[in-house]
């Protein structure tokens, strides 16, 4: 697609805009005491959803340039990716400061008698630092491992999973409408890999045959 | 058995204002899903039990706003969401209301609720309420202490326990499309649990009758049990020698016991149980420590002396 630069600038700037729209509806509800008898609840589904929302979208982009050729995607990728960042930051911090008041004999206290806020802090420990070495410096820096490290986004996607499946009581339709995605997404990611594999060795292989024709 | 009435001259604590403000809330929101005409029927109704004295077993506690307590209410037969099921709830037909009493009793039979209520004495009890989930409230209760209904049945030397249904009404509840819980809900107590003073069957709160999310027109009250225990729209008491399957224990039986007697110290398998969010309070406001038998324990402790609470949970 044949864009300007300053064209992109306003679409990322309309799309960042967007991305941060559910932030501003909560704090606006929460302001104006609409988040009903239990708001630290209601913060907690909204922001823990919207991170794990943003971690299948990032995860989508990949296959979505792949399948529809639609190469401009990667503009997004990391926009989407620290989005992700942001809403489990803000789900963490809701949790810190005002769910536990900032007892720290509370935090382990809750993190002894259940698994699920392990999950949630697990998931929270690899997407942290991912997000600092999103930086085009850091990227520089780190060459061929940061892809290697940042494939841990998918490790991300399956214990947040955990997170979720732990914490419901009979509810499982959304935490499984989520696994859904992210193992079909995982699965192409799976697939495509080894496909390539394939095609190397064969590329490889004729190579060698062609060689001993020759001699 | 010493029980403390360290408050008989408690005032009530739901100041009218508030209440009318909350009625308004739910009417406006009953309005815009449709249930116009029986709900604003409701509004121009004199409160039904405004004149019910307070109980010797009430406890002085702050009390939640009524607001929050109807609407945040599991009703899992319309949804498992809280909010849905407060709206899908206005839907439950109440009258008239009948109550099948069965089982080990010399007096079974079909009773109409209007014939209960006219051979017991109604009170205010406020009660902490403490849900398995780890929320709680305090709400103003109306209601009998469900001893007063059992005596008039006569129970037989061979009754152990109590078993509790809650009505179904498929056309009015999705809720039940979807096998989250075995349908009908049930619920039960051992017998000694079931006469204790402190079990109330409700028939309302905020001396208004019972909102129908809450339970409308009889419900179960167990102060010092988890709030699942605490079994909403009965339609059916039966009285067993073995103990009955209930409702979440048959879901999930290593995570739900028959007992669910509020405990810090028993975590639920997969959460915390120490502490408990106060619904209504500030964002700021820390989470309140959870109180073994949710604070009951000097009436209710001996009922279980002996026993193994982790084990029986
Ligand atoms: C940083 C550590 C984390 C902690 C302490 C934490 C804690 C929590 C808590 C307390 C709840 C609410 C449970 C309830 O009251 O129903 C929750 C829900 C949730 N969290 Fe987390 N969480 C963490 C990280 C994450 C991350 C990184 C993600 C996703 C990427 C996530 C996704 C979710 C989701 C999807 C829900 C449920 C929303 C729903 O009920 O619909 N959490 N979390």
């Amino acid at each position: 697609m044949a864009m300007y630069k300053y064209q992109w600038g306003v679409i990322k700037s309309v799309v960042f805009m967007l991305c941060l729209l559910p932030f501003g509806i909560l704090v606006n509800d929460l302001i104006n005491d609409r988040l009903g008898a239990n708001p630290i609840e209601s913060m907690h589904v909204t922001l823990g959803e919207w991170a794990l929302r943003f971690l299948c979208l990032t995860l989508s982009l990949s296959p979505c340039k792949q399948i529809f050729g639609l190469t401009w995607l990667n503009k997004f990728r990391r926009m989407l990716g620290l989005y992700s960042f942001f809403y489990a930051l803000m789900h963490f911090m809701v949790y810190i400061v005002l769910d536990i008041s900032l007892d720290w004999m509370v935090f382990v206290e809750e993190i002894n008698d259940g698994p699920y806020i392990l999950f949630g802090v697990v998931t929270f420990l690899i997407l942290l630092p991912l997000a600092i070495t999103s930086l085009t410096a850091m990227q520089k820096l780190l060459g061929k491992n940061w892809k290697k490290l940042h494939s841990l986004v998918y490790l991300a996607a399956i214990t947040a999973l955990l997170h979720y499946f732990l914490l419901v009581k009979t509810e499982f339709g959304k935490p499984l409408f989520y696994a859904a995605i992210i193992l079909l997404l995982l699965g192409f990611r799976l697939v495509r890999r080894a496909l390539k594999k394939n095609k190397i060795k064969s590329v490889y292989s004729k190579r060698t045959s062609n060689r001993e024709k020759l001699v | 058995m010493l029980i403390k009435n360290d408050d008989a001259s408690l005032t009530k604590e739901v100041t009218d204002p508030q209440v009318f403000k909350a009625r308004r809330k739910i009417i406006q929101a009953a309005i815009a899903l449709g249930a116009t005409a029986s709900v604003s029927a409701a509004a121009n109704e004199k409160k039904a039990y405004q004149h019910v004295p307070i109980g010797p077993y009430s406890k002085k506690l702050q009390v939640t706003d009524y607001e929050d307590a109807i609407n945040y209410t599991n009703f899992y037969e319309f949804s498992t969401n809280k909010k849905d099921s407060t709206v899908l709830a206005q839907a439950l037909k109440i009258s008239p209301w009948q109550v099948l009493i069965e089982g080990e009793v010399d007096k079974p039979g079909l009773y109409d609720f209007e014939d209960i209520l006219k051979k017991v004495n109604l009170e205010e009890r406020i009660y902490r309420f403490r849900c398995v989930e780890a929320w709680s409230m305090v709400v103003p209760w109306i209601g009998f202490p469900l001893h007063q209904l059992i005596k008039q049945v006569q129970p037989t030397s061979r009754a152990k326990f109590v078993e509790f249904t809650t009505v179904l009404q498929p056309d009015v509840m999705p809720g039940l499309r979807y096998s989250s819980l075995k349908w009908p809900y049930t619920e039960g107590l051992r017998m000694d649990e079931a006469m204790h003073p402190l079990t109330l069957m409700a028939t309302g709160m905020y001396d208004e009758k019972l909102p129908k999310q809450n339970g409308a027109p009889l419900r179960l009250v167990v102060p010092w049990k988890y709030g699942f225990k605490s079994i909403k729209s009965i339609i059916k008491i039966r009285f067993l020698e073995n103990m009955p399957s209930t409702a979440w224990n048959t879901s999930a039986p290593g995570e739900y016991g028959f007992y669910a007697n509020v405990n810090p110290a028993v975590p639920h398998p997969r959460w915390s149980q120490a502490r408990e969010r106060v619904l209504g309070a500030s964002i700021f406001t820390p989470k309140r420590k959870t109180e073994k038998f949710n604070g009951y324990g000097e009436q209710v402790a001996a009922l279980y002396s002996g026993m193994n609470l982790k084990k029986y949970y």
